[in-house]
């Protein structure tokens, strides 16, 4: 049973079939997935939801396919906590972490995206899929690839972490790294899908795959007991996780499935790729493209998709942006590992530095419900912090070089 | 002097289903009118009634964005690939 009525224009309303097409032909604007809410509200309760398997898939119904999901069974529905020491060290009251570093199969929340998007790109006969990725995609475009039986091909900037190259080459696809920007490898891979019949995941199918972001904001929503947080402070890439939160929590009002909210939305970039920020600080709704220069590579979108729609989610929530430089992110990361056990990448080391930076200007509030969107794992980036960590120390298997050499370490301890 | 222009999907139809027409023209601005000489109706899906170029629509001389470079003023000549491609991608 589909839910999913048509596709429409986000500009100008024009109609279309549930097909291939990711822009308007009349005017190039966004094109969004249009569903028949009244025939999900009859489907769709609390406790329909809470009786189904643990996978971005319980939320079936606001998902962007005609048939059963054929990708991505065990992914989505990852951790989320409160997160009391980090709330400590940060001086607020109720913070929590939604934990995608630990999404299945690829540890970002990228599978949750390709399982709709590689679903769908079935359901529409494709048998190739491809994407312009900044690595996380590219991990999981390759794996769910390699799971669901699609050739693949993922495109990606030449100089990605090398972590994030491996993880995508462990899966076969044929990888294609280009002496350029991501910003170079999007612009080419929108050339490609005009020429070769494959399902590129974020260019030609992408009103579909974007869908599937809406699930990290409909997780957040049931796991903090059926209701949206106060503020909520969100990675900006192309802008699409934005958007596609704040629209997660509008659906769950609109079916009734959470109370009236008035969620504050934060995004957080890099000082050395803010355009997104920019324009919201500048509350304006141009996003200029800047060349990106920050270790944040998988936040290096210097033209940003969804940088006029995220731009405007964020200030008609009422919410704020910032951007960190590439020392407070490593400081970030770090910060998080100590705190509270979890080890994110670059991107997380982000929307942490950001959270300290808008909760010390005052323009978060210390005593109200914030999340924080851990979404990828350190692993994959682990370039930034070499040499940056405190060295381990080296000694020599006795208990005297270990008594030499570790007293400091010793005695702090004890004190502590 | 022919510059190649390479015309997204959407508007192949306008072309005669071409991909890549050539076009004459010292700037992007006189480029895209003489686009719409020879291929009419062109020019009002790219442009908005100002004339100015729509928000998702971006446009690229030798594969450089034309907002590093002088916008719509930017200088082209013969031998110069002009691409217009969809702004909504990625990400």
């Amino acid at each position: 049973m589909s839910y999913m009525i048509g596709l429409k224009c986000r500009e100008c309303g024009r109609l279309y079939p549930k097909e291939v097409i990711n822009v308007c032909e009349y005017c190039f604007g966004s094109i969004e997935v249009d569903y028949d809410y009244d025939a999900i509200r009859r489907a769709l309760t609390r406790q329909a939801i809470a009786a189904r398997p643990p996978s971005l898939w319980r939320y079936r119904e606001l998902l962007p396919i005609d048939g059963e999901p054929t990708v991505g069974h065990a992914s989505g529905f990852t951790p989320f906590f409160r997160a009391q020491r980090l709330a400590e060290a940060l001086g607020v009251e109720e913070l929590y972490l939604k934990d995608d570093s630990v999404s299945h199969p690829t540890l970002s929340f990228k599978d949750r995206v390709v399982s709709v998007a590689l679903t769908r790109a079935k359901e529409l006969g494709f048998d190739t899929v491809a994407c312009a990725s900044t690595g996380n995609l590219a991990n999981a475009v390759s794996a769910h690839a390699a799971k669901a039986g699609f050739h693949c091909f993922v495109f990606i900037p030449a100089d990605l972490e090398t972590g994030k190259v491996i993880a995508s080459q462990v899966y076969r696809p044929t990888v294609v790294a280009i002496e350029g920007t991501y910003d170079d490898v999007n612009r080419l891979c929108a050339e490609l899908s005009a020429k070769y019949p494959w399902a590129f995941v974020n260019v030609n199918i992408r009103p579909y795959y974007a869908e599937g972001s809406k699930t990290y904001g409909f997780e957040v929503a049931e796991q903090l007991g059926w209701r949206a947080p106060a503020h909520i402070v969100i990675p900006a890439a192309s802008g699409s996780l934005i958007t596609k939160i704040a629209k997660a929590f509008k659906e769950f009002q609109l079916l009734g499935l959470i109370p009236q909210a008035h969620t504050k939305l934060y995004a957080a970039q890099a000082e050395g790729c803010s355009p997104i920020a920019t324009a919201i600080q500048a509350r304006s709704d141009i996003v200029k493209p800047v060349k990106p220069k920050t270790i944040a590579k998988s936040l290096a979108i210097g033209n940003p998709a969804d940088g006029y729609y995220s731009t405007k989610a964020v200030l008609e929530s009422g919410g704020w942006a910032e951007a960190v430089t590439d020392e407070e992110i490593v400081q970030g990361i770090q910060l998080l590992g100590e705190t509270e056990g979890v080890f994110t990448e670059t991107a997380g080391g982000v929307t942490l530095a950001v959270a300290k930076k808008l909760i010390g200007q005052g323009v978060i509030p210390r005593d109200e419900s914030l999340v924080l969107c851990i979404t990828g794992n350190g692993l994959k980036t682990l370039e930034p912090l070499v040499g940056r960590l405190e060295a381990p120390m080296r000694i020599k298997p006795t208990l005297a070089s270990f008594e030499a050499n570790c007293a400091d370490a010793v005695r702090s301890a004890t004190k502590r | 002097m022919a510059i190649t222009v390479r015309i997204p999907t959407p508007l192949q139809r306008l072309t005669n289903g071409q991909a890549e027409v050539q076009c004459e023209g010292k700037t992007v601005t006189e480029l895209l009118a003489d686009l719409e000489r020879r291929h009419p109706g062109v020019k009002e899906r790219l442009c908005d009634e100002s004339g100015k170029l729509r928000r998702f629509v971006n446009v690229f001389v030798n594969e450089e964005d034309i907002r590093f470079l002088q916008g719509d003023q930017t200088a082209v000549k013969e031998g110069d690939d002009v691409s217009i491609i969809p702004a909504i991608a990625g990400g």
